[in-house]
């Protein structure tokens, strides 16, 4: 009953018919979500690479199914947005059960005016596919069947070993791309550790195949009386499968547990003795978290698992993973096209660290509490749950997992800090909120229209047109790294502005204004993971160049040196 | 900013203790310890402010990692 897709072509390597080898710019190891996510990005930055990986299948089996709409706003600038969206199963509701009564319900009340819902569920495997058909539209050169088995690093480059079915063969690169997995080959290889935390439980992950007329939400129960005394999430995925948590409790036999004459009666009791279903997929997990020290150790970089790794609540690990790629990809093609000093590859580190320090924490949170560690700590969360079926407040301290949401770079160094005063959460650093937009009579999207480069917003709100400005905003494009200007105005301000041959955007429901504080003369830097560089009540040249600057790091080399 | 306060502030100490220990009346000691836990989420919700709350664990702490102390 696996799921298994179409095994992918598998292609003999030239280096094996000792061909004069070419030697590399990058080398991606690894096509889980991040691997693949980053050979894609680095292809839509104009940047060839190779991508290897020992299996020829997408993941099999339970793994994750949250993605958030950073994720799918990334997808997006990625080309498989909307396919993974259109198969996903989007949710809003989730309700929280104490034993057999329902404690309270809450709305993920996504915000509209965004082109992306807060969630999708779906399949691991089906993201990856779309990702891997995704590849054939790139001059990635994709290695299926490869292990690597050896990595050396060197002065000026990095020596990879890759065993295959017809034989080993050596690679050479610049740059390695270490998207490995949790349990990293690469890292034990460099003598690199990640120093892990291991919670003491163990979960049973069902995916079950049923025609249900279960709602399309995530219940999560605490002390259920078809499970007692154990925590239960049922969340649903596409193509009628469900995806079920037990939790067994540290003692449980991993072994035991998996075989189905110990899994059928669980499931069946909880769905009820007359409901049919077949098991699609089961395995117990123990979950834990771990991090690595550092995340660029000279010409390799670690990205997603194999940097950082989460408890699934809160579903971090992929969404996470995925926004290391959008964060390390724009900065490495700039340094290899020789436009950016290669101290720009250290802010990756110091960025997405940040960002795996805040999972960690959430995720740690969310697990301590589904798993209190001490009589003490099981008693304030059974008192938590006692009263938050009562009073609204303790609502806010039940824990079964914090929703996935991007980390905004507060301190980074590619930020220049506020000049002028803005209110709102469009802070330097900050991931870019959407926005609904118009042109004649299209609708767009915000960040569709940034794309993956370096972008200039700007509102002119309801003033008129300004030729002078508009000279001084297509300036940005011939900046020494091109800007593209993006000119946003209020509804029905538009006219004038293409008369004078501007294209421009109206701000149809006036969000973008108000997400951005915008007032006329807002100007925006956002880098090419869209991202907040810089923000201005007024457009100079100058000060856009200085920012531009920084947000290439151009200032760190002016600090070192 | 707010500080813990930790002056006499109740108007009638006597009935507020009374009322601790009536709370608990026929209770079992698992049942006391829930009432305790859910008096100190209650409580805390109402306080509202971490430094407060924070200040008020340390208090409650002090003297506890050393056998030795009252
Ligand atoms: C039960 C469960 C539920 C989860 N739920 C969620 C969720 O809802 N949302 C979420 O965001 N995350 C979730 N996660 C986490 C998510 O699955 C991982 O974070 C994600 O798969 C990490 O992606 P990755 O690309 O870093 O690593 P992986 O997906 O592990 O990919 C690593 C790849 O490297 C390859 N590889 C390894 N060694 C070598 C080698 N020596 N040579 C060549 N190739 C090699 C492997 O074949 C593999 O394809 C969940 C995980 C579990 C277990």
């Amino acid at each position: 009953m696996n799921h298994r897709l179409a095994t992918l072509p598998y292609r003999k390597a030239p280096e094996l018919d000792r061909r004069p080898a070419p030697r590399y710019r990058a080398v991606v190891v690894g096509a889980g979500p991040v691997g693949l996510c980053m050979a894609i990005d680095l292809a839509c930055h104009g940047i060839e690479c190779v991508l290897i990986d020992e299996d020829d299948r997408t993941s099999e089996g339970s793994r994750a199914i949250c993605f958030a709409k950073r994720t799918l706003e990334i997808l997006d600038r990625l080309g498989t947005g909307q396919r993974t969206v259109d198969k996903g199963v989007v949710w809003n509701l989730g309700k929280v059960f104490l034993r057999d009564r329902l404690l309270y319900q809450f709305d993920l009340l996504p915000e509209s005016g965004h082109k992306r819902p807060a969630f999708i569920n779906l399949q691991q495997y089906h993201l990856e596919q779309f990702l891997v058909e995704r590849l054939a539209g790139t001059p990635v050169d994709v290695r299926w069947r490869s292990r690597v088995t050896g990595v050396t690093v060197h002065e000026g480059g990095v020596s990879v070993t890759v065993g295959t079915p017809d034989g080993v063969y050596a690679l050479e690169c610049d740059w390695l791309l270490a998207c490995d997995g949790a349990r990293s080959p690469i890292r034990t290889t460099l003598g690199l550790e990640a120093k892990s935390q291991v919670f003491r439980d163990r979960f049973l992950i069902a995916d079950v195949k049923m025609q249900a007329s279960f709602p399309t939400e995530r219940w999560f129960w605490f002390d259920p009386p078809f499970h007692p005394g154990q925590s239960v999430l049922l969340h649903r995925q596409a193509d009628d499968l469900w995806r079920i948590d037990f939790q067994l409790g540290w003692d449980a036999d991993p072994e035991k547990e998996r075989q189905p004459q110990r899994v059928l009666p669980r499931i069946r009791a909880m769905l009820g003795e007359d409901t049919p279903f077949s098991l699609e997929w089961v395995s117990v997990y123990t979950f834990r978290c771990q991090r690595m020290d550092r995340f660029r150790h000279g010409r390799v970089f670690f990205l997603g698992d194999a940097a950082h790794q989460v408890s699934p609540f809160g579903a971090r690990g992929a969404n996470s993973g995925i926004q290391d790629a959008d964060n390390l990809a724009w900065k490495l093609a700039l340094v290899m096209q020789g436009k950016a000093p290669e101290s720009l590859l250290d802010t990756y580190e110091r960025e997405r660290m940040a960002a795996a320090d805040e999972n960690v924490l959430n995720s740690t949170r969310s697990t301590d509490f589904i798993t209190p560690k001490s009589r003490t700590s099981r008693l304030f969360r059974d008192a938590a749950l006692q009263l938050a079926g009562r009073h609204a407040f303790a609502r806010g301290l039940v824990n079964s997992g914090r929703l996935s949401l991007p980390h905004t770079y507060r301190d980074s160094p590619l930020s220049t800090p506020d000049r002028d005063s803005f209110a709102g959460r469009m802070r330097p650093g900050a991931p870019c909120a959407d926005a609904p937009l118009r042109a004649g009579d299209a609708q767009a999207w915000l960040l569709d229209q940034l794309g993956g480069a370096f972008g200039g917003m700007y509102y002119a709100g309801a003033q008129a047109p300004d030729p002078g400005l508009l000279a001084r905003l297509q300036g940005l494009s011939r900046l020494p790294l091109p800007v593209r200007p993006l000119l946003l105005c209020a509804t029905g301000c538009a006219g004038p502005w293409r008369a004078l041959g501007a294209s421009v955007f109206e701000d149809v429901e006036g969000l973008y204004a108000g997400r951005y504080d915008a007032a006329p003369g807002t100007l925006y830097l956002v880098r090419p993971d869209q991202h907040v560089a810089a923000r201005w009540r007024h457009l100079e040249l100058r000060a856009v160049r200085e920012a531009l600057a920084r947000a290439t790091g151009q200032q760190l080399e002016a600090q070192t040196a | 900013m707010n500080a813990l306060q930790t002056i006499a502030r109740l108007e009638s100490p006597d009935d507020f203790y009374e009322a601790l220990i009536e709370a608990h009346g026929g209770l079992t000691d698992a049942q006391s310890e829930m009432l305790n836990a859910r008096l100190i989420l209650l409580l805390a919700n109402h306080i509202g402010d971490m430094q407060v709350l924070r200040e008020a664990l340390a208090a409650a702490r002090e003297g506890l990692d050393d056998p030795a102390a009252p």
